[in-house]
């Protein structure tokens, strides 16, 4: 009984940590421009099918892997430079509708590039199950809980201690007030859809020996960290990460105890949830200030 | 003369909010531009500070024309602005608000400009640690010059200071802004409290309607009759 539940457990920590990566991503682009980036599930599936990739090409992974993420980021800032800058003062909802958009277009260029197929990356340090108290974990999930924690802390380290990190939240608190001092607003977006991509990427490599990836791989994930994104409060890093967690777990336990045909509902069962009795998601901030 | 305004224009899409507008300010000047709500001042300092495009017309500044120039580019100029409505960044403690001020600055001598800027409004830096939405309105005001102090003007850029504080408040901005001016730096100053800002001036605009109606010294202005009944209500 006990083994079971730590078994769902486990599976939803490890899914939860890649919802959390992507939802941060959200979070980070929301924050510079107010926009949702729907194609934030693209940067995980470009970064797991670039390195499959390069693997083939016979690059060692801790070659591809670096690669692969920088690949990403620079699809990131190509997507904010040609897509959403030009856009200009255009509503946000505009905005969003583009980067939908761009999520279909990025899909069909990656079954041009690459192809239809399911691919598998090699398992970072072997395949051999860690027993836990009876339930039993694959050691590439203490690689997606691992490598997402160190990503957190340091992007907590960067928004919280770095002078360039506070300047970004510096204009998702006030876009006028930080122009006013200098913020250069168009580098801010520019690096929030950097940093966003990367982090999607990593997220999308470490999942990829578990999950497997193809071209469109990354729409069940960006809508999975999208929820966890919403449920957090859109814009709290801190929320993203929590709200990663709770759909994670929800799903490996919905999948577990009820029907596993039902998991993918789950995230959405979540989202209703949350728009019908807690708009502003567990940790957002209400919307109201001083005058 | 520091900043030549020449002949600017700027629109919200179809609404002309400023009509061919001509303003000088010389270096050490402490200017005043008063008149009603809706007049065109905050779209006239939003112009200057590059965050609001101008449709026509030229801004020059010590000589040079940033009539195009990035914000960022005027901040770096020394060109600095205590906007509207204070735009202090609430979750962020007081003292990364003043650190932010000095972006685009780098060096040791900031934590030297954050300890005067905590001299010059001691209620600062007893709040230091807190976020800046925890402030009242008068303190967030004091924060918001404060961040501009740091960002070294030569020009600074004055947003109605004394909206919606309590008199006493108010009287303390005024001094703030008179001992800046002694210190040498030019004030361009954007009052809808046309009585306090016209008795500290050099000179003064009065604006109607996105146009440049009077300009005259502060006292003159203070005491023409137009000025008393549309400002003053005397």
């Amino acid at each position: 009984m006990t083994s079971t539940f730590l078994q769902f457990l486990f599976s939803g920590l490890t899914l939860g940590a890649i919802y959390a990566l992507a939802g941060l991503g959200f979070s980070i682009i929301y924050n510079a421009s107010h926009v949702i980036n729907f194609a934030q599930g693209e940067f995980l599936m470009i970064g797991a099918m670039a390195t499959v990739s390069l693997v083939g090409l016979g690059l060692p992974l801790e070659l591809a892997i670096p690669l692969a993420v920088a690949i990403a980021a620079a699809v990131g800032v190509a997507l904010a430079r040609f897509a959403v800058v030009p856009a200009g003062d255009a509503s946000v909802v505009t905005v969003i509708i583009i980067t939908i958009g761009a999520s279909i277009l990025l899909r069909g260029v990656a079954q041009v590039v690459w192809d239809k197929e399911f691919h598998a990356l090699p398992a970072f340090s072997g395949t051999v199950p860690i027993s836990v108290l009876g339930a039993t974990m694959l050691p590439q999930s203490l690689w997606v809980m691992g490598v997402s924690l160190a990503a957190i802390l340091a992007l907590g380290w960067f928004f919280g201690r770095t002078m360039a990190g506070k300047a970004m939240l510096a204009v998702s608190y006030s876009r006028l007030g930080a122009q006013l001092v200098g913020v250069p607003i168009r580098r801010v977006l520019l690096t929030s859809f950097a940093l966003s991509a990367g982090l999607g990427a990593i997220g999308g490599i470490v999942v990829a020996p578990i999950t497997f990836t193809s071209y469109e791989a990354g729409v069940m994930l960006g809508l999975k960290g999208f929820s966890a994104a919403v449920l957090g409060g859109l814009g709290n890093g801190l929320g993203a990460v929590l709200g990663g967690l709770v759909v994670g777990i929800a799903e490996a336990m919905s999948a577990g105890y009820l029907s596993s045909a039902y998991k993918d509902a789950t995230a959405f069962v979540i989202i209703l949830v949350v728009l019908f009795f807690l708009p502003n998601g567990l940790l957002g901030h209400k919307g109201s200030e001083r005058v | 003369m520091m900043l030549e305004i020449r002949g600017l224009s700027a629109h919200y899409g179809r609404i002309e909010a400023l009509r061919g507008i001509d303003i000088a300010v010389d270096e050490g000047e402490l200017v005043a531009l008063v008149g009603a709500n809706g007049a065109g001042k905050t779209t006239l300092l939003r112009a200057l500070s590059g965050v609001h495009p101008a449709s026509a017309g030229a801004v020059r500044f010590e000589g040079r024309d940033i009539t195009a120039l990035m914000p960022e580019r005027r901040v770096d100029l020394g060109i600095l602005q205590v906007p509207e409505g204070r735009q202090v960044f609430g979750p962020l403690s007081v003292e990364d608000n003043l650190r932010l001020g000095a972006y685009r600055r780098h060096g040791p001598d900031v934590e030297a400009d954050i300890r005067r800027m905590f001299q010059m409004f001691p209620i600062l830096a007893q709040r230091r640690r807190l976020p800046a939405g925890t402030l009242s309105g008068g303190q967030q005001q004091m924060l918001a010059m404060a961040r501009a102090l740091m960002g070294q003007p030569r020009l600074l850029l004055l947003d109605e200071p004394s909206m919606g504080l309590a008199p006493i408040l108010v009287a303390e901005i005024f001094t703030a802004v008179k001992e800046l001016k002694r210190q040498g730096t030019t004030i361009f100053l954007v009052e809808q409290n046309a009585h306090a800002a016209l008795a500290i001036a050099d000179r003064g605009y009065v604006l109607e309607t996105g146009r440049v109606v009077l300009t005259d010294t502060g006292t003159a202005l203070l005491h023409d009759a137009r000025v008393k009944e549309a400002y003053l209500g005397l």
